[in-house]
């Protein structure tokens, strides 16, 4: 399709959507009559810049469900990721917006180069998280056979991709790396396994990592890319060209902004990834505010197709960091650590990638009123932070008590995270 | 008697212990007991110094985290039989030992014990004839 049929299908979705949460969302009905909008004052895409902005806040202050536009009962599935604090970003799903999801995961998966005969290895984390799920739905639509073996147990996964025959692999990118220097070290050579080609994301990945698990794991490694409010996985992916990512802008309008000040910039250049959902019935978004970094580039693909296509995303415009998939504030970190008065609230978090893993440590210091003589006080407290923090991020963080000023004081905001890894 | 015996937190990091004794090493102050408690993790450090509180101003002045606990000391014969009556005096009496470190002086051994309650211990262990050395004692050694 031309750039001007699809312009007249969004146009014609983003009418229907702006309808369906003026009607059913009070908060996008509030924010809409407060700057003097109506559903009738949307006609086009063109009109889209009228509308208010989106953010990970407004869920959390709509948490659980508040944002979302049909009643519960037709909500057929429930996801969440991290918010910026304790709370998770809910987000829901009913049976029209499964099937949707299904059909931009098989794109995705077809246009990787997947398709019946293939055996789809999942091991992306089946859960909450979108990135299992996404997958297996989009495995099964093309008719290929699904291997739900979700996350961890590298050797287990090693022989079943054996045993089984597996030839497509979903992973995040440095576990595809993990998993290649695993095979290695196994009893199994590459040349007994079928792996063909891998669809990766969840995670910034650069060209090198790419080349590197070409190499290592001798397939073809394709970037995908999503977040679940706006779907989870299959809102944008490569073709075999690998030159872009392909948006799926019939169900996802882009748009790339100014994070500072909020104005649509034009085509081509750099800013924050902005996406409306135009087909979505549970939780429809208007004009979401990603965080992420990227460009478009509208031109036709050598593949053939016409949909807008993003560069690779490496930045982000806020503090979030993403570890071993799963996203991480660091205000999530304080929160725990502002509950226990154990501890001075001057932490350090440092992140590094070890034999392509990455690794989490807390440095935190122990407050004098609280340092007593005893080595077992000290370990339990060390223990009971570990365990706290574990439950409330999700991730595994080791926790290390440190002497206090060890950690850097500043006059302004302090800097609470050092991430030496290098993509 | 009873002690006031300094307790430094130590990052397990090279060169901690060495930097809180040159701290104390630069003002001259006399250590007459020193043992460090470690795990993979952290250690304490014990001290017991002539001067504890002016000691624990010093090393929080130097942004050392201590805190002050008090320990019993105790003078015994020099054969660990005596050493063993007045761990045995002790746990009859369900009164813990947390932890426990001795010292030979010829005839006589010098032990400092840490127990989960002071008062009670000194009690036991006086009616049990058990000779307490002062702390200004102590401190001469």
């Amino acid at each position: 399709m031309d750039r001007d049929g699809i312009k007249h299908v969004q146009s014609e979705r983003l009418r229907e959507t702006v309808e369906r949460v003026y009607f059913n969302v009070p908060y996008y009905r509030n924010r809409m009559q407060k700057a003097g909008i109506g559903p009738e004052s949307i006609n086009s895409i063109d009109d889209l810049h009228k509308l208010p902005f989106t953010t990970k806040q407004d869920l959390r202050d709509n948490y659980p469900f508040g944002l979302f536009a049909v009643p519960m009962s037709e909500i057929v599935r429930v996801h969440a990721s991290s918010g910026t604090t304790g709370k998770p970003t809910v987000v829901g799903y009913t049976r029209s917006d499964i099937a949707t999801w299904s059909e931009v995961m098989a794109r995705t998966l077809t246009s990787a180069g997947a398709n019946r005969n293939d055996f789809i290895h999942i091991a992306y984390g089946y859960g909450l998280f979108t990135g299992g799920l996404g997958l297996h739905y989009g495995g099964e639509k093309i008719g290929a056979s699904v291997i739900p073996i979700s996350g961890g147990n590298t050797a287990r996964q090693i022989q079943l991709m054996h045993d089984f025959g597996s030839t497509v692999l979903a992973c995040t990118p440095s576990y595809a790396l993990h998993l290649a220097e695993a095979i290695q070290e196994s009893g199994i050579r590459r040349e007994e396994l079928k792996l063909r080609v891998g669809v990766f994301g969840a995670e910034p990945w650069t060209e090198n990592m790419r080349r590197e698990i070409e190499e290592k794991l001798q397939i073809k490694a394709i970037d995908i890319y999503g977040l679940s409010e706006v779907i989870g996985p299959g809102v944008a992916s490569e073709c075999q060209v690998q030159d872009g990512l392909h948006i799926n802008e019939d169900h996802f309008y882009a748009e790339i902004i100014d994070p500072v000040t909020l104005l649509v910039l034009p085509e081509g250049s750099s800013g924050e990834l902005v996406f409306t959902t135009i087909t979505k019935e549970g939780l429809p978004l208007i004009r979401y505010r990603t965080r992420d970094l990227t460009r478009l580039n509208y031109e036709k693909c050598k593949c053939g197709r016409t949909m807008v296509r993003m560069e690779k995303c490496l930045g982000r415009s806020d503090d979030m960091l993403i570890i071993r998939g799963v996203n991480l504030f660091p205000s999530q970190v304080e929160s725990v650590l502002l509950e226990m008065s154990e501890i001075n609230p001057h932490y350090l978090l440092i992140v590094d990638r070890i034999n392509n893993l990455d690794t989490l440590e807390l440095k935190v210091e122990v407050d004098e009123a609280f340092f007593q003589d005893k080595i077992s006080q000290l370990e339990a407290l060390r223990q009971k932070l570990q365990t706290n923090l574990e439950n409330s991020i999700g991730l595994g963080i080791k926790v290390t008590l440190v002497e206090p000023k060890v950690i850097e004081r500043s006059e302004g905001k302090a800097k609470r995270v050092i991430d030496n890894r290098k993509f | 008697m009873i002690i006031n015996q300094l307790s430094v937190f130590l990052e397990n990091k090279s060169g901690r212990l060495t930097e809180v004794l040159e701290v104390l090493g630069k003002e001259n102050i006399r250590i007459t007991a020193l043992s460090v408690a470690d795990t993979a993790e952290f250690g304490i450090l014990r001290l017991i110094v002539p001067d504890p509180e002016k000691t624990r101003e010093l090393l929080k002045k130097h942004n050392f985290t201590v805190n002050l606990t008090e320990v019993i000391s105790v003078m015994a014969p020099n054969e660990a039989q005596h050493y063993a009556k007045i761990l045995r005096v002790l746990s009859d009496l369900n009164i813990s030992v947390e932890y426990t470190y001795a010292f030979s002086l010829g005839d006589k051994s010098l032990i400092i014990l840490r127990c989960s309650n002071t008062d009670e211990a000194i009690k036991a262990l006086k009616s049990h004839e058990v000779e307490f050395l002062k702390a200004s004692d102590l401190y001469k050694i």
